[in-house]
């Protein structure tokens, strides 16, 4: 088992989410940070459907009851265990009766916690992860929650320490490819979100990285009807002010979406902290 | 049929309206090249998700084109009863709007036949089409942050019921009891695409 002594400000159990049961109206969910999520498992040895603990700015301070194999990825912070240090990127063995706490992150926002053989709750419409939105998966974890320890576990990992290069701090860089809803604005609009920079704010969760900066201001006065979004698109509300689609966003939505991020650079986003501040830059895709 | 980009993941396919929607829908759901991971229609789109190593936009796109639009399930057996308390904030509201009074509105929602089109609000919410002309209004100016679970509403040519309680902006008629949404159940939504509703005062 491990026992949740502080949970930090978020901490959920997350792993692929839930594809393909959009149109009962379920979105996707599963860790905001899919590559560092996907690595955590990869050095403790799990499948890749194992699900891990997210834990949002530190803070997460677990016991185990049993030997344990683990490893810490995403945001990098201060890991003890039983007050000495531990690295990030790297496997560890955590010892029955052993506490695992993490600090607060140097830069990015997220960090992963797997362990060889991943949570082993019950899955909820064939996935552990917490929809915060919807309220389908487990409840976020709080104080003296108790997780069995799963049987996800494959091969070992034959790596000791990924050398993976944390977050950045300053100003990011996110690429976007225009549409479906850029016929909604005006080319010095369109050409507006490519030039500006723009600060992500404190009101972003697992939803999506809520922007301020200048307003982007639709060319049309009717009604959107709903449809289909995706992880990624940069919605525009009628205040103008942007925001990215993140795991848990909505599975339709009623507003235009500007501009998409390439996938390679989602997880950039969900590492985005409030205050850190960021550049669109005009992306094609080849069809 | 218009095919918008959406990312690198996914194509948006613009359409006629709801029946070439699900037309579309129906037909992929049949059968659809690997690679194709997600579809949810709404009410002038269809999204597909795909996967990029698997399968190209290009691709996506030349199938959507050239695929011909199937016969809707209809489930004529599978016919959903939503026994309905009416007492909703709005319900003399939309009586005054459409110029009757609150036994005309309840007369008009109870005497129609409606039909699932598609989901995608909230796990459990389906927009039911089949609601009578004249009870068709824009959604409210401005949305409520709480509507309570078993909220029965209306919004432009679309009838619900809320599953869960979450903000909202539709016009409230009434309430009900019957669970929508349970993830112990198969389906875990009672409402599901193709399925026919009816209500009923209690």
């Amino acid at each position: 088992m491990i026992e949740i002594i502080r949970p930090g400000p978020l901490t959920t159990i997350q792993d692929l989410g839930r594809p393909g049961m959009a149109a009962l109206g379920v979105g996707p969910s599963g860790a905001a940070d899919r590559r560092s999520a996907a690595l955590a498992n990869r050095l403790v040895g799990n499948e890749n459907t194992a699900a891990c603990l997210e834990t949002t700015y530190g803070g997460l301070s677990v016991r185990f009851t049993r030997l344990a194999r683990v490893a810490v990825t995403g945001a990098p912070c201060p890991i003890t265990r039983d007050g000495r240090d531990e690295a990030m990127n790297a496997p560890f063995t955590v010892h029955s009766g052993q506490t695992v706490t993490l600090g607060r992150p140097a830069s990015g926002l997220r960090s992963y916690l797997a362990v060889r053989g991943g949570i082993g709750v019950e899955p909820v419409l064939g996935s552990r992860s917490t929809d915060v939105l919807s309220g389908v998966g487990p409840p976020a974890l709080a104080a003296g929650t108790r997780l069995p320890i799963g049987a996800d576990s494959a091969s070992w990992a034959t790596v000791e320490v990924a050398p993976v290069a944390p977050p950045p701090r300053g100003e990011l860089e996110l690429r976007v490819v225009p549409g479906p809803r850029d016929d909604w604005f005006t080319p010095e609009t369109r050409e507006l979100l490519t030039s500006a920079r723009y600060t992500v704010t404190a009101d972003s969760n697992r939803v999506g990285a809520r922007l301020d900066g200048p307003a982007l201001t639709w060319n049309r006065h009717e009604e959107l009807p709903s449809e289909g979004t995706v992880t990624g698109a940069i919605q525009v509300p009628p205040s103008g002010l942007p925001v990215i689609f993140l795991a848990d966003h909505p599975v339709t939505g009623g507003y235009p979406v500007l501009g998409v991020l390439v996938s390679d650079d989602i997880p950039v986003a969900a590492q985005a902290t409030p205050g850190q501040s960021i550049r669109f830059r005009r992306y094609s895709v080849r069809r | 049929m218009k095919i918008r980009p959406c990312g690198d993941q996914a194509v948006l396919a613009e359409l006629n309206g709801i029946d070439a929607v699900l037309g579309l829908y129906t037909a992929l759901r049949h059968e659809r090249p690997t690679g194709i991971v997600d579809l949810v229609p709404a009410a002038r789109t269809l999204l597909v998700r795909f996967e990029p190593r698997v399968i190209s936009p290009r691709e996506v796109t030349f199938f959507l084109e050239n695929t011909q639009p199937s016969p809707v399930d209809r489930q004529p057996e599978n016919t959903v009863t939503i026994p309905v308390h009416y007492d909703g904030a709005d319900l003399a509201e939309v009586a005054e709007r459409i110029g009757t009074d609150v036994t005309g509105v309840i007369g008009l929602h109870t005497a129609a036949d409606y039909v699932v089109a598609f989901g995608g609000f909230a796990p459990g919410f389906g927009y039911l089409t089949g609601l009578d002309p004249r009870l068709h209004l824009p959604r409210r100016a401005v949305p409520r942050t709480r509507v309570p679970v078993g909220s029965v509403a209306i919004a432009g040519e679309y009838a619900g019921v809320y599953p869960r309680s979450s903000p909202g902006g539709w016009h409230l008629l009434g309430r009900t009891g019957i669970s929508l949404w349970g993830t112990e159940r198969t389906p875990p939504a009672l409402l599901t695409p193709g399925t026919r509703v009816r209500f009923e005062a209690t």
